[in-house]
């Protein structure tokens, strides 16, 4: 800034005599902003990658239909020049009468951690940091006490004296993330589900510091991800390719059980721990483990609220 | 309450003054801010490559991602948010210049309040730039703008922090440029333009640092911060960063100047802040005894930040050179030497800056995420490129700072003024004294006596004086007689 102002003081010069004062004075001008220019010039490479549609892109909620259309169509576009993969984005809507719940049961996860990787090809994580929207605990038998367990276990599962928690986004009723968002960037769905508009997002992570559960993730870099190992069927709230500085979080695979389908995490699992559902459904399977079995949920006494529920089976 | 209007001033407060007095203003401004002494230009010179430095690492920061940070999913805030709450508190302890100056007319304090107020300033732009170098999208910093994006407010506590500082800001600016201008026109400013924005600015310089700290005490998941003790300790503890740092401006100053400028304010900040540093210690121990006598999984971040956990000790020396300075700091506060002795005032000052720099910084920031919320740990250490944009935006508050002082000191020992203009009319209404000195200020010098080096605020304060009528001898007469005064007690501060 300070360096421009220089260039005004140059002219006068010629009105009275160039003094050796005003030359320097001149001669560090052009060098600043030269130095400036410099400086600034890493961000020239930036602008290639944010579209002026994208920069004035408004919020998700307040898209028409031909807006969303066009967004979707451009966001298409953008994966196959970045990425090289053709991909369809679509717009996955709330179903009425729907609203989803999670069951695990801890009396049969073993650890194995093939929802991990489910998560991981499902909704288009990089590849390099094996990013997941599920972290599975390995805790010692005998405490819930999570100072004791540990995510980074490498080693035949289950392991003797050990039990396995997953842990994900629990979609909360009472979401801290979505009330300190500053642009409500994150919200709740009618169906239960916490979504990001990841074109909306401004990378504060505020949401990061808010949630207790160690749930969301923020794409500190461009995810890199070979395009045959793109996962094509996208939707625009779920597992389209995320852009660089925004955060993201599990959305129970929205682009799935929208249509009907089970969560990815959920189809991968081995020991059919995991039970999905419509909470809403008075037969619905996970309506029955929770008028049935022995339920809790994750650090109730803040109050969260949350939608994925832990029970035992034995 | 109007004073009345002498037909020479109203002569020049019409709007085709200001049309031509403004630009002019500007343009000193200008001049001001690029012209100096040797020492000037290469202070601003070392500045501004330091703050390019900063730009440059912050534009690869934008373009290859934050994976240049060490920040991670578990540490997801670091040095920006630590220097950001730090700088808050620095812009909210301007306030105790404030305070004393209009609440309690002291007029050693009255005389300098500019400099807490171009702090305020010059912390307030820092603490934005930060928040802007912690965004993953600065491009769409627009979504925050109240009207063209969506603003979350009242809940999300960050909105309401996006209004309180820029708020703070746009009153000290108002303010600030309020008086210097009226001084450059050659005019006393009148009350009812400023006198009502300081009274606000009193209870805002209070909001700005305790909504910072309901950013972080609202937490329920992250219980080293869910503490309703976090907001009065921020505040204790910028009533001490931010004296501090006013005190040792004030004592380069006095070096610059050869004069004895705010020597009744510096007292009287010794003063303040041998209460707050004194109370920021006892809250941060009784936060300490209620993490460590219950123990249990809720002191598990104290312990980190303490001892270490599970062998992992990043922040182990950092909190005990914090702990220390601290310490130290508030024992030199209490000894009575230090009203006599610049140096041994000048180390305190230090110690306690960046005693609360690290308490309030890295001491208070990373340890709310370690152990992560599934008790995890995961340390943080700020990469170099982190240390590089925090450098370069203290650089950059740094020559705000600078420049704004010595636009400050210019005007106000009557050098930089628009010449020929009203400053002349106002010599015409010598004698008329109702009509300069606002009437709500002791015709006597207040009867206040802090120590032995506060007895002589009253002549180094005629560089500094923030509306010269403060001074009841200082009539519209001796505006004209002023500059050679000042020039006699070493005026041009801060420049050849």
């Amino acid at each position: 800034m300070r360096e421009t102002t220089g260039g005004p003081t140059t002219p006068t010069a010629t009105s009275g005599g160039i003094t050796r004062r005003t030359v320097l004075k001149g001669a560090g001008a052009t060098l600043g902003a030269a130095a400036f220019a410099a400086a600034a010039s890493p961000l020239l490479s930036t602008r290639e990658d944010h579209s002026f549609e994208e920069f004035i892109q408004t919020h998700y909620q307040e898209l028409t239909d031909e807006q969303l259309a066009r967004v979707l169509e451009r966001l298409e576009e953008e994966a196959l020049e970045d990425y090289g993969a053709k991909v369809t984005i679509r717009d996955h809507r709330p179903l009425a009468g729907v609203k989803f719940g999670y069951a695990i049961s801890l009396s049969r996860c073993n650890g194995n951690a093939k929802c991990v990787e489910a998560c991981h090809k499902e909704n288009n994580h990089d590849r390099a940091t094996k990013q997941s929207y599920i972290r599975v605990l390995e805790l010692p038998k005998g405490t819930t006490n999570m100072d004791e367990g540990r995510v980074t276990y490498d080693h035949a599962v289950p392991a003797p004296d050990k039990y396995y928690m997953p842990v994900q986004c629990l979609q909360c009723d009472n979401p801290p993330c979505v009330d300190v968002c500053p642009v409500e960037a994150t919200w709740k769905e009618r169906d239960g589900i916490v979504v990001v508009d990841y074109n909306w997002c401004i990378g504060c992570r505020y949401c990061e510091a808010a949630c207790p559960y160690h749930a969301r993730r923020f794409n500190w870099k461009k995810p890199e991800i070979p395009a045959d190992e793109i996962n094509p069927f996208q939707s625009y709230l779920s597992n389209r390719i995320r852009p660089q500085g925004v955060v993201e979080k599990c959305h129970f695979c929205l682009h799935r059980t929208r249509e009907g389908k089970a969560p990815a995490c959920m189809e991968a699992c081995p020991t059919g721990a995991r039970v999905f559902g419509n909470l809403l459904d008075p037969d619905s399977e996970i309506r029955f483990i929770l008028e049935n079995k022995r339920v809790f949920v994750l650090k109730e006494e803040l109050g969260t609220k949350p939608s994925l529920y832990y029970f035992f089976d034995a | 309450m109007t004073p009345p209007v002498h037909s020479l001033e109203a002569a020049a407060t019409g709007p085709s003054s200001h049309r031509l007095g403004y630009p002019r203003f500007l343009q000193r401004i200008l001049i001001e801010a690029t012209d100096g002494s040797l020492a000037f230009y290469a202070w601003m010179t070392a500045l501004t490559a330091v703050a390019l430095v900063g730009l440059n690492a912050w534009a690869h920061q934008v373009s290859d991602g934050m994976i240049l940070t060490h920040m991670t999913d578990h540490v997801s805030w670091g040095l920006y948010i630590a220097n950001f709450t730090f700088g808050v508190g620095l812009a909210a302890g301007g306030v105790m210049m404030v305070i004393p100056a209009y609440l309690y007319r002291h007029r050693g304090m009255h005389e300098v309040v500019i400099v807490g107020e171009l702090l305020a300033i010059a912390a307030i732009v820092m603490c934005l730039l930060f928040v802007v170098a912690d965004l993953g999208r600065p491009d769409r910093f627009w979504h925050l703008i109240p009207g063209l994006g969506r603003f979350h407010f009242p809940v999300s506590m960050l909105t309401w922090d996006v209004l309180v500082l820029n708020g703070y800001l746009l009153l000290n600016l108002h303010i600030c440029g309020y008086l210097l201008y009226q001084r450059f026109l050659g005019r006393e400013p009148n009350r009812r333009w400023y006198v009502p924005f300081v009274f606000v600015s009193v209870v805002w310089a209070i909001s700005i640092h305790t909504v910072t700290a309901f950013l972080y005490s609202g937490l329920g998941g992250r219980p080293f911060w869910n503490s309703g003790l976090l907001a009065p300790r921020f505040l204790a503890s910028a009533f001490v960063s931010g004296p501090a740092f006013i005190i040792i401006t004030l004592l380069i100053l006095r070096r610059i100047t050869g004069s004895r400028v705010g020597e009744g304010a510096i007292a009287l900040l010794v003063k303040i802040i041998r209460v707050t540093v004194l109370v920021n210690l006892l809250m941060f121990a009784s936060e300490l005894f209620t993490e460590f006598y219950t123990g249990g999984a809720h002191a598990a971040s104290a312990r980190y930040l303490f001892f270490g956990l599970n062998g992992k000790t990043g922040l182990v020396p950092w909190t005990w050179t914090a702990v220390t300075l601290n310490v130290a700091s508030a024992a030199i506060f209490l000894l009575p030497a230090i009203q006599r002795r610049t140096r041994l005032l000048a180390a305190a000052c230090v110690c306690a800056f960046v005693g609360i720099w690290i308490e309030k910084g890295m001491g208070l920031i990373i340890p709310g995420f370690i152990p992560s919320t599934l008790h995890q740990i995961v340390e943080y250490s700020p990469s170099v490129l982190e240390w590089k944009i925090t450098a370069g935006i203290w650089a950059f508050g740094l020559m705000i700072y600078t420049v704004a002082l010595k636009i400050a000191a210019r005007v106000f020992s009557g050098e930089m003024t628009l010449r020929g203009g009203p400053a002349r009319l106002m010599s015409d209404v010598e004698g008329s004294r109702a009509l300069i000195a606002p009437r709500w200020l002791p015709r006597r010098a207040p009867h206040h006596r802090f120590g032995p080096i506060s007895d002589c605020c009253g002549r180094a304060g005629d560089l500094w004086s923030l509306a010269s009528p403060t001074c009841s001898r200082k009539t519209a007469g001796l505006i004209r007689a002023r500059a050679p005064f000042s020039s006699r007690v070493g005026s041009r501060p801060l420049a050849d």
